[in-house]
């Protein structure tokens, strides 16, 4: 498809501009000026909606294709909250800075301030924050956090964060940018952090500990307390990436297990849209100890009911320009309160019977380095495939040309030719019926056509694309 | 409830397939000690009484005061195809692209997005989005870091207090250090800026226009930069590059800003999106998501996330950033809103801001004791000395119905009396009279 800078015709006019009914100014000094007017694209307003239409219509979505990408929990994003997202349209932020401007933004400070309890005792943690603007956003500020609480003991001596191998590479790198030396720990045969090693690693020069659970396998570990605990021993926190929250919904809470510092993905478990990438949301819970850490400001509730910014002179600062990505918390307080307690449970409940459903239809056909109950999503492995050449692209690239979205391939690092599968609460037996067959027809093609799986996928507007020549071309605008 | 779809037949084979008794048995891995302690919250809600209760919310979100306020944040117009267009689920439904074949939607129109930021703000490349503007400006430091491999970036204290704070923020754990440079009056303090320019200077920071609403000339601050091999940061408000000079006339090596301003709903705060582009020179040290182009095996031509080795998923612990998630939808947004302005538009518009707040300008320091303090030329935004302290004076205008600007003094000990006004092109002459009018009635009866 042509670009819309190619759609562009010198003197088409697009939108209109409001009339202006004021004076024309004297006009910038020359040296203030911008020399030539931006290039932009000249479409019609009709031009330019079938052109964005049309590129919309060349996307997989949630909306319109089965999307089991694994540890990204592609729910359905249910529509009434789009409607409440969108309620808040025109509201200034700078209002609430103003004095006296509290007083006529209440809603979305009540909204603000309820979000933070709903996901308080969600996680069984103290405080919450919603500043961080994503998930790798919230482990950043949550490192932050567990930094100044040690240095406000004047305990300087902790410079290392432990990560397991298997772990998201926002964990590490995120410690990373609050000043940490990472220490990866590796997975044990049994599909866990190697408790032996952990126990190595672990000293009194060590901030935090990071982990996944379940873990990125789908596997709920069963030493997990025991992990804190060890942790705690030596002085160091626990951090718990939520990013996998989605399978213990009202079964477990990170704050009861022994985690300190949380962080949850309001656009994987609540149910906000991915929006091709972004925006997400990465609010941050603590336990007690550490909420004089928490980033400024803070929305407080008073005595009379009201609510109020506040800053929060011992906090770690600001990490985000206002309240975090209030449209985003707006639709996730809406799920919540949407679902309600039962609702919430039931999420966990069927998210883990979809994912097992699909472990145990697939299992056959593929290798399935950890037999045993997953949670909410599982992870195999192409290498039975690979046997015959085909690689866990193959199989995804095939899965497109039949009309599924692939599920994440080659994560988590420590399965060899990981295919990961993340069904979500929100399909149907149906649905997860007609995906499998397709895996057990791609499994049959390994053998008798890999050619076929080679070649996949052969319905879409382009085939495989180079990456190695986008590397090289470093072609990111047009000319 | 939960939007669950499968009836109890379905479970009833599902469980027969997996071999349990029951939904709860596959939780049985989890020892029974760590189970949760609490999960007390209120039973779910209808659509109806949801959005009955959603409503009620918004009904007190000062939706019926005038803004004459920015601090970054801006009220301007959006058309209606924004709105449309950012809501068909192809796009909103959709993950991060890294099935390219079924996400050429989004993957292109990010490859316009970067096309549009580029010739935006004059640079060579740009990444496929930040989280804010204040994360973005901080993200730029840590860039101009890595690139000079120094440990100090000189920052312009007339660059947004918020965003400074969390400049200040990203630099403290890493034993780097951001050293704040006062203004003059309204104006970056250009003279001192260069003679603090030192070789242990990774970039200076400046932003056009800053927080006071001036507009002025870092083409020198850039030559001074780049002789002691540091960079120049500019932080710009996308809004004004319809008729400001951009950053990459200015000389900078790196353009950032808040993208708000495109087609972005205030929101009370966000999802907005943060930008950021370089020198092509600089790519490999751009944070976060980048689209490039390429051909498939048929020659055809098709857009990838590349340069992937730079980042978390990959690199780890020494990625470029750790940010993962983007803004991506509030990026289709800004495309989209530029695509439909247009070249003439976008100008058009800029015009019809910096129009209206010169003549808010005129309107407003015709009051008897209101003077203005920018000396030089701004864009939508300008600074007044008030005759008494502009807190006390913002407060009544509230009560009015009207946010007459942001008062300085909670963030410029000193300036009190300072009050930064914005003037959009959503403004109409009324309103604007109506704010002198109401503003004289404040400080005078």
């Amino acid at each position: 498809m042509e670009l819309i800078f190619e759609k562009s015709v010198s003197g088409r006019a697009g939108v209109r501009v409001p009339m202006s009914d004021v004076p024309k100014a004297a006009p910038l000094p020359d040296a203030l000026r911008r020399e030539d007017q931006v290039r932009l694209p000249e479409v019609s307003e009709l031009d330019l909606v079938r052109h964005y239409t049309n590129l919309s219509r060349r996307n997989f979505s949630v909306d319109t294709n089965f999307y089991p990408l694994g540890s990204c929990t592609m729910k359905y994003n249910t529509k009434v909250t789009e409607n409440a997202g969108g309620l808040f349209a025109s509201c200034h932020p700078v209002l609430a800075l103003l004095p006296g401007g509290e007083a006529l933004v209440q809603g979305p400070l009540s909204l603000i301030h309820g979000l933070e309890r709903q996901l308080a005792e969600i996680t069984g943690m103290a405080e919450v924050t919603t500043q961080p603007l994503a998930g790798a956003h919230g482990e950043m500020t949550g490192i932050m956090v567990i930094a100044a609480y040690h240095k406000a003991r004047g305990d300087n001596k902790r410079k290392y964060v432990i990560v397991p191998d298997s772990s998201h590479g926002t964990n590490p790198a995120s410690a990373a940018m609050a000043g940490y030396e990472i220490v990866t720990v590796p997975t044990a045969p049994y599909g866990d952090m190697d408790l032996d090693l952990y126990r190595e690693a672990m000293n009194d020069e060590v901030a935090a500990v990071m982990l996944t659970c379940p873990n990125t396998l789908g596997l709920f570990n069963p030493h997990i307390a025991e992990i804190c605990a060890i942790a705690h021993e030596t002085g160091a926190l626990t951090y718990y990436d939520g990013a996998n929250l989605n399978a213990i919904l009202g079964k477990v809470r990170p704050g009861d297990v022994g985690f300190d510092v949380i962080h949850v993905n309001l656009h994987k478990t609540f149910g906000t849209p991915h929006g091709g990438g972004g925006p997400g949301s990465g609010p941050v819970g603590v336990t007690q100890s550490l909420i004089p850490y928490l980033p400024t400001p803070r929305v407080v509730r008073k005595e009379d009911g009201s609510f109020s910014v506040e800053d929060h002179p011992e906090g770690i600062g600001r990490v985000s320009d206002f309240f975090g990505n209030f449209g985003i918390m707006v639709r996730a307080y809406a799920y919540i309160a949407l679902l309600g307690r039962e609702g919430l449970i039931e999420v966990s409940e069927q998210a883990v019977l979809n994912a097992n459903y699909m472990m145990a239809r697939l299992k056959e056909e593929f290798e399935l380095p950890f037999d045993q109950t997953c949670m909410h999503e599982c992870v195999f492995s192409a290498s039975r495939q690979l046997q015959n050449g085909v690689h866990a692209i193959d199989v995804a690239k095939y899965l497109i040309d039949r009309g599924f979205h692939p599920p994440t391939v080659y994560f988590p690092l420590n399965v060899k030719e990981a295919i990961m599968i993340e069904p979500t609460e929100t399909e149907s037996k149906q649905t997860m019926d007609a995906f499998i067959e397709v895996m057990l027809e791609a499994a049959r093609l390994a053998r008798e056509n890999p050619q076929r799986l080679h070649e996949a996928p052969v319905t879409m507007p382009v085939g495989r694309l180079d990456e190695t020549r986008a590397a090289r071309a470093q072609q990111v605008c047009c000319e | 409830m939960g939007y669950c779809p499968n009836t109890p037949d379905d479970i009833r084979q599902m469980l027969e397939v997996i071999g349990a008794s029951s939904v709860e048995e596959l939780f049985a891995p989890i020892p029974a000690g760590l189970r949760a302690k609490s999960f007390d919250l209120p039973p779910g809600m209808s659509e109806l009484e949801l959005m009955r209760l959603m409503r009620e919310k918004a009904a007190s979100s000062g939706a019926d005061i005038t803004p004459f306020i920015g601090g970054g944040i801006y009220d301007h117009f959006i058309p209606a195809a924004v709105d449309h267009l950012a809501s068909r689920a192809e796009f909103y439904t959709a993950y991060t692209p890294y099935q390219p074949e079924c996400s050429q939607g989004t993957l292109q129109a990010l490859y316009e997005y970067q096309s549009t930021i580029c010739r935006l703000t004059g640079m060579e490349a740009s990444n496929a989005s930040l989280y804010d503007g204040g994360t973005a400006v901080a993200e730029a430091a840590l860039m101009s870091l890595r690139i000079t491999g120094r440990h100090k970036v000189l920052l312009d204290a007339s660059v947004n207090p918020l965003h400074r704070e969390i400049v200040n923020e990203y630099l403290h754990g890493l034993s780097a250090q951001a050293v704040e440079v006062a203004p003059q009056g309204c104006a970056s303090d250009l003279k001192r800026l260069m003679d603090s320019i030192d070789d242990q200077t990774a970039a200076v920071i400046v932003q056009t226009p800053n927080c006071f609403g001036s507009v002025q000339d870092f083409r020198e601050l850039a030559n001074k930069a780049h002789e002691h091999d540091a960079l120049l940061i500019v932080s710009c408000y996308p809004i004004a590059l319809g008729l400001v000079a951009s950053p990459g006339e200015m000389g900078a090596d790196i353009a950032v800003g808040d993208g708000q301003s495109l087609g972005n709903h205030l929101s009370f705060g966000g999802p907005y999106f943060g930008f950021i582009a370089t020198r092509k020179r600089f790519i490999r040290n751009l944070p976060g998501r980048i689209v490039g182009e390429t051909i498939d095996h048929q020659g055809r031509r098709g857009y990838v996330l590349t340069l992937q080795a730079r980042e978390q998923h990959i690199k780890r612990h020494k990625a470029t950033s750790n940010i993962c998630s983007n803004q991506s939808l509030c990026a289709l947004r800004g495309l989209i809103f530029c695509a439909a302005l247009g070249q003439k538009g976008f100008g058009e518009l800029a015009a019809l801001n910096y129009d209206k707040a010169q003549y808010a300008k005129t309107v407003l320091t015709s009051i008897k004791g209101v003077e203005l303090l920018n000396s030089g030329a701004t864009f939508n935004e300008f600074t007044l000395i008030l005759p008494r302290d502009a807190a006390e004076v913002v407060q009544q205008l509230l009560d009015k119905g009207v946010a007459a600007g942001l008062p300085l003094g909670g963030y410029y000990p000193g300036m009190e009396r300072a009050l930064v006004v914005t003037v959009t092109e959503k403004r109409t002459k009324e309103e604007i009279d109506r704010l002198a009018v109401l503003l004289e009635e404040v400080l005078w009866s």
